[in-house]
């Protein structure tokens, strides 16, 4: 008995008492809830169905079928005999080898060992069930009628496989050694492009930051044009400089482009700007009075770099490594491209899509694939959340000092790695306007005939662009809508921590596995979302998805900006949040909604890797166009076409540009302190 | 709330309706032909059916395959015009298929006509295998001539092959089971193995190491006659070399896929793929058509390649395909590792 039937007249609360929700709150947990829930419906019901199909394997099983055969003259005995009995009296098949595809085909005369196809012996063949299939010639026989047929026809019976759940797909890939080599080959080049990436842009960085070269503006943009063209770009430039007919294929010595050299230099290109960047914010902020300290002590340059320089900027080393790790593992345009024969998991799972029809073995190679990204992400993350603010209240700012010899250094530096990046996208322009290379060098629009190429012509361009924009506007709404949600409402704790980890997903989902779940889980006719397959709705899902962890990180740190006081005398004034939304938030973080916007029409105009798997006739894209005019041999006009990518970015980031300084004249100016 | 959803809504619905309500009837079609004879074909059919617009989807045999079988129990295409009769078989065989014996398929070459009745597919034209040889490449390689696919294994050619893998390419298939056929079950193996010392890599696609010669990347490109005869056309200095002791071939087949919601339509483009007009139309790029009497002469095309069609069996193809590119992928892929 408890106390409450004691005391039975005071209805006390119990446990702790509780705010009561305002209508706002409930708008915003459904708000949230809303948006949870697309997260749910567009990237954990897919990665489930894929982690299910890689553990969907087929099977024959001999159970199903019943024989019957007859004497010489054509009697058949009444005795029927089950194909699974035999096997167990002959030993015909052992058991592991009952494990198959689903185009596994297995012939029956296996199972006979005197069967010759002249003798005058009748066999009579049928299903038990209507699960099992057989094949009579190319004719499927699912019935359960038995089918009479003479020696000649018999030999010409097929098994077919049905569906069972196992390991047996997991056994198959670690003792298929083409297969396995693929994770070795995939780390092998992710790490080398790491180090070499991260180098080059260490100091590329640095020589922006730390030195008083002049042309820095020029070179910042320059490093960041990388970002604009798709991965497979750098690949077809690779082919124009180093291929057989290259420009420069001297430089390499007689070794081939095709291969792993081919695919490090074009991930080094690639990813450049991603580490660019995030070195370059870890040396923006640094303490001056660390570096006169170091020279008050008379340490030499060499031991203040590293002891002040290299410390100070150690997280953004490491991020940017880890970053460049994952960009390189999981891409599949540029391995698609260059790497020949040199296999890495990302073109395996396409190659087993694709090719094969294995959809299995697609899916255990995303699982082999995922564990690297995830494991990269995860590290990067614990990374960035021990940096601690390095810059306090005392700091003095960094300012370089000019120095003749350094600067011309770094100039000259900085001039190199600007030329390797124009130079790839200049020669990609270059070939795209050479009538027939290298045969016939004149100027001509050829190979901007893109309908009549494979990949979806001029249309696939226009496709892109109102893909990307969709992808920019609903992205953009939807990805700062529920930051904004998560960062200001009150209360509901396990609710916003389970939306923050939802929406840091997607950064360790590889896009070709992204891809390959969605076409499990959308391809599938008991889903009633299977409508939006073969749409352009599902392209600008998965390109939302693919990369809403950045969008959502951007909003998140521009909301943190914001005291959350705005909430509380918003509240006291009895204004809806809404309207503190539209009227403050919205304007105030407008620069972080509209960087959002572009880096997402960006992607959706370059990405490859998720869309490859879903696109239709009707949808299909420029960056796809680029796979399949190379994938047809139709190189320069899919170095056109990539190059069409690169301007429409340019354009993109123009418009952008004078919209953001737009903006900062209209809404940031209460930032000036004047 | 000022927060319009409305908007979004109408436009995410709009981006799925927007491109689906036009002309009378819409044939989602898949095919492997060559994307550039693609708007031809339909302009042609179009000529007698202007109600009926075709939708396109293009892409290697082996990926139109792939998509088809993926699609097994949820169909997006009403029709396959044009793609490889051992994929067709292979859909067959899973039922996919909706028979259907379209008016005037009796004036076709029987080998050209599935064997049931009605048919399940009916064929348009054959492609067959060939090499193609840049003798400008060649000549600085200091290579001779191969004639057969016997002397592509010759140590001078180390480096210098590309051909397409059989796992993605209808090409490199039929390559493949021609092989197979023609030096018997071991010793195809035997020679591939000899063939893979020489390869310099293997393509996704069957066009692309025709393409790749004629560019100059590779000397020689194991290819088919009607690429070689296209590109040389184009101006690439090309040989087209039909191997002696014969070639592989596949043809191209139309089939309409069951379960389409279109089936008027569909037979009447079938109905159309038969007639004496399309195989014309066919023969503008392949120098053997399913009707009798139509071929004409094509520029560029080598002699003597049509002796030279070995008899293929069809169904040890498709039957056998899984276990064929299982035991391919088992010994070539990945050129790069240790055997």
């Amino acid at each position: 008995m408890n106390t409450a039937s004691i005391d039975n007249t005071v209805v006390r609360p119990k446990g702790l008492v509780k705010a009561k929700l305002s209508r706002d709150d409930i708008i915003m947990r459904g708000g949230m809830i809303v948006i949870a829930l697309y997260l749910v419906i567009s990237l954990v019901f897919p990665l489930y169905s894929m982690f299910s199909k890689s553990f969907s394997t087929f099977q024959y099983d001999l159970s199903k079928f019943e024989v019957q055969v007859s004497d010489d003259a054509g009697q058949f005995s009444p005795k029927i005999t089950n194909l699974q009995n035999l096997n167990e009296d002959l030993k015909a098949i052992p058991d592991e080898e009952l494990s198959t595809g689903s185009g596994g085909r297995l012939g029956v005369t296996i199972f006979f060992p005197d069967f010759s196809f002249r003798s005058p012996v009748m066999y009579r063949i049928r299903n038990v069930d209507g699960q099992g299939r057989f094949l009579v010639g190319s004719k499927l026989m699912t019935g359960t009628d038995w089918q009479e047929l003479d020696s000649n026809t018999f030999r010409r019976v097929q098994l077919r496989p049905v569906r069972s759940t196992g390991l047996s797909n997991f056994i198959n890939y670690f003792s298929t050694p083409a297969l396995f080599k693929s994770i070795q080959n995939s780390i092998f080049i992710a790490i080398i492009s790491t180090i070499i990436t991260v180098i080059l842009a260490f100091w590329f960085a640095y020589a922006l930051n730390r030195s008083c070269m002049r042309f820095k503006g020029l070179f910042r943009l320059i490093a960041m044009a990388p970002i604009l063209v798709p991965s497979l770009l750098p690949g077809i430039a690779l082919v124009y400089l180093f291929g057989a007919q290259g420009v420069m294929k001297g430089l390499l010595f007689g070794a081939s482009i095709y291969g792993p050299i081919g695919i490090i230099i074009g991930s080094v290109f690639f990813t450049f700007p991603h580490a660019f960047l995030i070195i370059s914010t870890a040396l923006a902020i640094s303490d001056g009075r660390l570096y006169e300290a170091a020279i008050s002590l008379k340490a030499s340059p060499w031991k203040t770099f590293w002891t002040v320089t290299i410390p100070g900027a150690r997280y953004g080393i490491i991020s940017a490594a880890f970053v460049v790790f994952n960009l390189v593992i999981t891409d599949f345009g540029l391995p698609k491209v260059i790497g020949g024969q040199f296999n890495v998991l990302a073109v395996d799972i396409y190659k087993q899509v694709i090719g094969q029809q294995n959809f299995e073995m697609g899916a255990v190679v995303s699982v082999v694939l995922i564990i690297p990204a995830i494991l990269a992400f995860a590290i990067d993350r614990v990374v960035q959340s021990k940096q601690v603010a390095l810059l306090t209240a005392r700091s003095v700012p960094f300012n370089p000092k000019p120095s003749s010899r350094a600067d011309l250094i770094f100039t000259i530096y900085c001039g190199l790695v600007g030329l390797f990046i124009i130079g790839m996208l200049g020669i990609c322009q270059f070939a795209a306007l050479i009538k027939f290379w290298p045969y016939d060098l004149s100027l001509s629009l050829n190979n901007y005939q893109f309908d009549k190429m494979d990949g979806g012509g001029w249309g696939a361009y226009y496709n892109s662009i109102k893909m990307a924009l969709l992808t920019a506007l609903i992205g953009t709404c939807v990805i700062f809508f529920g930051a904004y949600l998560v960062e200001k409402s009150s209360g509901f704790k396990t609710g916003r921590a389970i939306f923050q980890m939802f929406a840091m997903l997607p950064m360790a989902i590889p896009g070709m596995v992204l891809g390959l779940a969605y076409i499990f889980f959308f391809n599938n006719p008991e889903n009633p979302l299977h409508i939006v397959y073969g749409t352009m709705t599902i392209l600008v899902i998965c390109t939302v998805t693919h990369f809403y962890t950045v969008s959502h990180l951007t909003a998140v740190t521009a909301l943190k900006q914001m005291d959350s006081e705005f909430e509380s005398v918003s509240a006291s004034l009895k204004q809806p949040t809404f309207k503190l939304f539209s009227r403050v938030t919205v304007p105030v973080c407008l620069p972080a909604i509209l960087d959002i916007a572009i880096y997402l029409f960006v992607n959706a105009m370059t990405t490859v890797s998720a869309v490859v798997f879903l696109y239709s006739p009707k949808t299909s894209l420029a960056s796809i166009a680029v796979l399949n005019m190379d994938d047809a041999g139709d190189i320069a006009p899919a170095a056109a076409m990539g190059m069409m990518i690169f301007y429409t970015n340019i354009f993109a980031r123009v418009i952008h540009l004078t919209l953001s300084k737009g903006v900062l004249r209209r809404t940031q100016a209460w930032r000036s302190s004047n | 709330m000022k927060f319009n959803f409305g908007f979004f809504k109408s436009l995410a619905v709009g981006s799925l309706l927007a491109t689906s309500v036009f002309a009378d009837t819409e044939l989602t079609v898949y095919t492997a032909v060559e994307a550039e004879d693609l708007s031809r074909y339909a302009a042609k059919f179009n000529e007698s059916h202007p109600d009926i617009k075709i939708n396109w989807v293009r892409d290697s045999t082996g990926i139109i395959t792939a998509k088809l079988l993926a699609e097994k129990n949820n169909p997006q295409a009403d029709v396959v015009w044009g793609l490889a009769g051992t994929s067709l078989l292979l859909l067959k065989s899973e039922g996919m298929l909706e028979p259907y014996a379209p008016a005037g398929v009796e004036k076709l070459d029987s080998k050209f006509v599935d064997g049931d009745n009605p048919p399940a597919w009916v064929g348009m034209d054959a492609w067959v295998a060939a090499v193609c040889y840049n003798t400008v490449e060649a000549g600085k390689a200091g290579l001779t001539p191969p004639t057969s696919w016997k002397d592509l294994t010759d140590a001078q050619y180390a480096g210098h092959l590309i051909m397409p893998n059989p796992n993605s390419s209808g090409t490199g298939f039929l390559d493949v089971s021609s092989w197979l056929q023609l030096f018997g079950e071991e010793g195809g193996w035997e020679y591939m193995d000899a063939l893979h010392e020489n390869i310099a890599r293997y393509t996704h696609s069957g066009s692309k190491p025709c393409k790749l010669a004629a560019a100059g990347e590779i000397p020689i490109g194991i290819s088919f006659a009607f690429r070689g005869a296209k590109s040389k056309a184009a101006g690439a200095p090309l040989d087209i070399i039909v191997p002696s002791e014969g070639v592989g071939w596949d043809m191209e087949a139309t089939a309409i896929v069951a379960g389409t919601s279109k089936l008027e339509a569909a037979q009447k483009l079938v109905d159309f793929s038969v007639t004496k007009e399309a195989n014309e139309m066919y023969n503008e790029g392949y120098a053997v058509v399913a009707y009798p009497g139509v071929a004409k002469p094509v520029e560029h095309f080598p002699e003597g390649l049509i002796e030279a069609m070995i008899p293929n069996d069809f169904e040890f193809a498709a039957n056998n395909r899984a276990r064929i590119l299982k035991e391919w992928q088992s010994r070539y892929d990945g050129k790069s590792d240790p055997k």
